[in-house]
């Protein structure tokens, strides 16, 4: 009875890995079963690619493409294959692939997956730092003064809602730069949840820590940095870590949009290469780095929270 | 109790919108080195003349003089202890007063800073705790913390806005103890908000009681005539605590309403209740009052 008690959290802890574990299980063997069925039928694209149907258009492609039409129809089950959705076996090998070497460099539509997200982490960061270095002040501003506060709300109310790709086309007019119109788009999109909750959290600091503060007749500067700052922390940060959301949402599609480098970059590319593993893959590392970099703001949160 | 220390006059509060003020024409003085205490009813504007005489709050009508100058805001020279501890929760006990500390002296360095934060520390008996978040500390702890803090700048004038009363009986009579026997050691000016009668006695010097609002006034003080070194175990055996009592619950049972609406005299009379022979009502045998009595003897 003893060890049950203890090993009570350690069990729920078991538990809802062991469950997480078979719903990965039963979404990939869904997957296998999905890819599996059309690879069983090769029979029938044999017949139709080996039937001499290869129309002039097609045959004309395949030289354009560098490719003999005669060895295009010779190989065209595993071509079939590779180009639709992968199986699992073609997917590991990808995600092999990619991992083994993730910081070549050869040349502009052929980087390693680790220096697309150095770029793309970098206009995020980029981007995610100047909105702080914004927000955060002008947050205080608007959250220590009420008339400041209504006069700006009208602006923040209607600058708010605007998708930050719409700012695309404008940025990359005046600034005449993609890499830093990216820069841009982030910054744009990030800077409102830190200011609003900025804003909020420094407005609702408690009177009587304040009072405190005057009756000590702290200076204006030590108030804003030892009672108003961590006392609005776990609000400003709640902001940060929304803005960060936003920005790693953001940033893959501003970068579809600008090209060149980035995660973003990346996805449309082997999109236009038709090579869907390469896609699967740069969706998860998406996910699994946004994942990362919402933990890391969790954490940063977590060390700022009071017990009231 | 030669010169006033401070001085309070004709002291009122309005707020736009109603046509009665809350309080007006509040007159009293405290000595150097006096224990003063306000009672009244909720309403009655009490925190609002402690926020006054802390600088917190303006009045509308009167002013407020502390060694002949006017109290024109917030100062260090009146420390502050609020009614709900008011401690920052991201600090430990130790950062919270050294914070008091720094701020009375810019110049000092770290070591003295902690000497003086452990010397309030010790003397509320919460040198166990120096390290811990006021969410780790019990209700008396954390108001303890706040009358350290208070105490630690050293202030001319200590204020107490009804620091106790959200305590249990027997934490209450500890700490009431503590700040008794601290304010004998440092001969500390005190102006403190209470709703208990039985805290006023044992520690006030002087007990200013305020009728009803509104137009609520000081309607008269009390003179504590027991000797200084009260202690609480031993209080309700002198007869003179029970005669000192009652006047206080009459004067809150019945007169206070009575004395509302402005007819309590803008200059309040001083009263030693069982030793003045122009006393008012004739002292109640029992601690039960008698209404009718009063009633006579304001009329």
């Amino acid at each position: 009875m003893a060890t049950v008690k203890t090993g009570f959290t350690q069990t729920a802890g078991f538990r809802s890995a062991l469950l997480s574990l078979l719903i990965l299980a039963l979404v990939l063997l869904v997957w296998h079963l999905a890819t599996s069925a059309p690879a069983a039928a090769p029979a029938a694209a044999a017949a139709v690619a080996n039937a001499p149907a290869l129309t002039p258009e097609q045959i004309e492609y395949a030289k354009l493409m560098g490719k003999d039409p005669a060895a295009t129809t010779g190989s065209a089950t595993p071509q079939a294959v590779k180009s639709g959705f992968p199986t699992l076996a073609q997917m590991g090998t990808t995600i092999v692939h990619h991992l083994s070497q993730p910081f070549y460099d050869n040349g502009p539509n052929e980087k390693g997956i680790g220096l697309q997200l150095a770029y793309s982490l970098g206009r995020v960061g980029l981007g995610y730092l100047l909105a702080a270095l914004v927000a955060i002040p002008l947050g205080f501003v608007i959250g220590m003064s009420p008339l400041v506060y209504r006069a700006l709300d009208p602006f923040i109310q209607v600058l708010k809602p605007i998708s930050p790709l719409a700012w695309m086309p404008l940025a990359l007019y005046t600034i005449k730069d993609s890499s830093i119109s990216g820069i841009f788009v982030i910054f744009i999109c990030s800077v409102w949840p830190m200011l609003i909750n900025t804003a909020f959290g420094v407005a609702g600091v408690r009177r009587e820590w304040l009072n405190v503060a005057r009756t000590l007749e702290v200076t204006p500067l030590r108030k804003a940095f030892l009672v108003i700052l961590p006392a609005a922390a776990p609000t400003i940060l709640t902001g940060m870590r929304i803005s960060m959301g936003i920005a790693w949402l953001v940033i893959v599609a501003a970068e579809m949009l600008v090209g060149g480098t980035g995660i973003g970059y990346f996805v449309w590319n082997e999109w236009n290469n038709l090579s869907l593993p390469n896609v699967i893959f740069a969706i998860l590392t998406i996910g699994i780095v946004g994942m990362l970099l919402d933990q890391l703001l969790a954490r940063a949160q977590r060390a700022v929270t009071y017990v009231d | 109790m030669s010169t006033e220390f401070v001085k309070v006059e004709g002291l009122g509060k309005g707020f736009p919108g109603a046509d009665e003020p809350v309080f007006e024409r509040v007159n009293f003085d405290i000595a150097q080195g006096e224990f003063v205490c306000i009672i009244g009813h909720s309403g009655c504007g009490k925190t609002t003349i402690l926020n006054v005489l802390a600088g917190l709050d303006t009045a509308s009508e009167g002013h407020v003089f502390m060694e002949r100058r006017e109290v024109a805001g917030p100062s260090l020279e009146r420390g502050v202890v609020f009614q709900g501890h008011a401690l920052m929760p991201w600090l430990s006990v130790r950062s919270n007063i050294a914070f008091a500390v720094r701020s009375k002296w810019p110049e000092w360095n770290r070591a003295q800073v902690d000497a003086q934060v452990q010397k309030y520390v010790e003397m509320v008996g919460l040198t166990p705790a120096i390290d811990k978040k006021p969410s780790q500390l019990s209700g008396g702890m954390k108001q303890r913390v706040g009358i350290a803090r208070a105490f630690a700048i050293e202030p001319r004038m200590l204020l107490l806005d009804e620091p106790f009363g959200a305590l249990d009986a027997l934490t209450r009579g500890t700490i009431q103890d503590e700040l008794l026997r601290i304010c004998a050691q440092t001969k500390q000016t005190v102006f403190m908000i209470t709703h208990d009668v039985d805290e006023a006695i044992l520690l006030a010097d002087r007990i200013l009681l305020m009728s009803n609002g509104p137009r609520a006034r000081v309607a008269e003080i009390v003179r504590n005539t027991m000797p200084r070194d009260r202690q609480r175990a031993k209080l309700h055996h002198d007869p003179q605590y029970y005669r000192i009592r009652n006047h206080l619950v009459d004067f809150l049972v019945a007169r206070s309403k009575l004395l509302s609406h402005g007819r309590a005299p803008a200059r309040p009379a001083e009263v030693t209740p069982g030793l003045d022979p122009v006393e008012p009502a004739p002292e109640p045998d029992s601690t039960t009052t008698n209404p009718s009595n009063l009633l006579r003897s304001i009329a």
